[in-house]
């Protein structure tokens, strides 16, 4: 569905956010990026749906390079959450989840009840029903998040590109959040999300990166590639990991920071 | 009822009457009916609404309530065009095709600074906004500082206050096609406002061709705001806090907020200019009204209820 190919970016000349990024993701496989702040990880989203232009590579979906998509046609296929940011007006949820249907309007109307009618059923999708007519300034972080699936979701896209979904989040909504994020993969929606949290890794992606200082220096199986090993090179502190069961013949994994006393 | 020859209403309505029937009328009410208080009554409403709809589009694609439609600079354009026109000795039309080409001009000039710029941020515009805008006005500063002091001074300053005492007919034709289209158009994207409102990036992401939308946005609301500007001169805070009442009453969303502020804009202009021009002997220059009327009246209404934004 879509594929990366030696992707790199920079700002300037000098200095590069990240280079020989490549990867491939099919219809509901959830890749999980982590690494540090400043390795590169939100600035290879923002790449991934055109927002920047690629230095060199190329990123594809089936095949077709999106510098060829237009903006509208590009928002067909992704739909992008970005990190938590504070709306100046206070729209209605509806009106907010409504704006996902852009990419299906023509240049000069609004959106027809049908519209309506899909945006309804995206709110419904993830739960927040109660809060169709509040205005997205007076929710909680958390419902906002929500709201912001449920936007991404009216956009009916074949890939979901995630900036940190859980970050600002309590430990509820989290695992809210994780658990809607798997619910949308079994529906064959393909997803790469960025995390600081490795224990995200193991919950909701069967596909994990290593970013490490712009590049990839691990990528695969999340029970292969979140290593105590690779947390270290990412993170430069101890990390034990442990598996624990969770209570229906399943083991877990965890991640538990070892901290000399 | 209201102005310095009296008509009562029955014979307003009996000269507009006489247009289609066959009725008597007094020749001379219906030159000031026509030739001067329909004009002027139209001039005033198309000015209101403009601004109005202008400000509540620019407050929209700055995500910024604090943005009034003179923000890229049209007016502190139109104000050295027109003062270069009095300068010059031109005469009216010419005062107004002046303040028009110049407070295009001066958007134009914005528009390009900020394309100087590699980003593609709206706070950029703002910015050349400001930037070009105190050009501008230091230039008609110099222009005052040249005039006559008896002569050409008083003019140039009297226009900037802004008035509606002299359109003509002639010079509503000339304008109100620009404005209509230019209005026609806003009403038409105006959902699409709502999407540039959230971010320029969240837009593009959402598949709205931003690039495209903001230069639209740009165009009708610089024709809107030059056309107001050159047929009243100088009509400040209209723009800016007719959208807040907007808000307050219709709430954040432009499917609503642009209809309305096109009828309050349009409303509130066509009161305060019958103030204007009947609540003393002489006529007291509009801008300065729009200003002493709207500025109590936006802190009662922010006291009283909830702003619309945040």
């Amino acid at each position: 569905m879509l594929d990366v190919k030696d992707a790199a970016f920079s700002y300037n000349k000098n200095g590069c956010i990240f280079e020989d990024i490549s990867f491939s993701v099919k219809a509901g496989d959830v890749l999980c990026i982590l690494g540090s702040n400043g390795s590169g990880k939100t600035t290879l989203i923002r790449c991934i749906c055109n927002l920047l232009k690629l230095q060199s590579g190329s990123v594809s979906i089936g095949e077709r390079n999106i510098k060829y998509f237009g903006e509208r046609d590009l928002a067909r296929y992704i739909s992008y959450i970005p990190q938590m940011h504070n709306p100046t007006f206070p729209y209605s949820v509806l009106d907010v989840v409504l704006m996902g249907r852009t990419p299906y309007l023509n240049p000069f109307s609004a959106p027809s009840k049908r519209d309506i009618a899909i945006a309804k059923s995206a709110i419904d999708s993830v739960g927040v029903n109660h809060l169709i007519d509040k205005p997205y300034t007076e929710i909680s972080g958390g419902e906002r998040q929500l709201v912001l699936f449920a936007r991404a979701l009216a956009q009916q896209p074949k890939i979901l590109l995630l900036d940190e979904p859980t970050s600002h989040l309590d430990f509820g909504n989290q695992v809210r959040v994780l658990k809607i994020i798997k619910k949308l993969a079994d529906t064959g929606l393909s997803i790469v999300m960025t995390s600081h949290f490795p224990d995200h890794a193991f919950i909701a992606s069967n596909m994990t990166a290593i970013m490490k200082d712009g590049r990839f220096i691990d990528i695969g199986n999340p029970d292969d590639v979140v290593t105590e090993k690779n947390l270290k090179k990412i993170y430069a502190i101890d990390v034990k990991i442990v598996q624990v069961s969770n209570g229906k013949n399943n083991e877990i994994k965890v991640c538990v920071p070892i901290i000399d006393q | 009822m209201i102005g310095r020859y009296p008509i009562s209403p029955i014979e307003v309505i009996t000269v507009i009457l006489s247009k289609i029937l066959p009725i008597e009328c007094d020749n001379i009410a219906e030159t000031v009916i026509f030739q001067i208080r329909i004009p002027r009554i139209i001039a005033a409403m198309l000015v209101g609404a403009g601004l109005s709809i202008s400000g509540a589009s620019f407050q929209g694609l700055f995500k910024n309530p604090l943005v009034s439609p003179d923000i890229l600079g049209v007016s502190a354009g139109a104000s050295l065009g027109a003062s270069i026109a009095i300068l010059l000795s031109l005469n009216l039309f010419y005062i107004q095709i002046f303040a028009l080409l110049f407070g295009l001009t001066a958007v134009a000039i914005t528009y390009f600074v900020s394309r100087l710029v590699k980003s593609s941020s709206n706070l950029v515009l703002v910015l050349s906004g400001m930037a070009v805008g105190s050009l501008f006005s230091a230039l008609t500063s110099f222009t005052k500082y040249v005039a006559d002091p008896y002569e050409k001074l008083p003019a140039i300053v009297f226009w900037l206050m802004g008035s509606l005492s002299s359109v003509s007919n002639k010079d509503l034709l000339v304008v109100i096609f620009p404005m209509l289209v230019s209005i026609m158009i806003l009403l038409l994207i105006r959902w699409k406002i709502n999407v540039i409102s959230i971010g320029d990036e969240e837009a593009r992401s959402l598949g709205l061709n931003t690039k495209k939308f903001t230069t639209l946005m740009i165009i009708c609301c610089t024709i809107l705001t030059a056309s107001a500007v050159c047929i009243s001169g100088i009509i400040g805070w209209v723009g800016l806090v007719i959208p807040h009442i907007g808000r307050m009453i219709v709430g954040p969303d432009h499917r609503k907020l642009l209809p309305a502020t096109l009828s309050l804009g349009a409303s509130y202009l066509l009161l305060v200019d019958n103030f204007a021009r009947a609540l003393t002997t002489v006529e007291i220059p509009l801008g300065i009204l729009t200003a002493i009327m709207g500025a109590p009246f936006f802190i009662y209404l922010l006291k009283k209820s909830k702003i619309g934004w945040s």
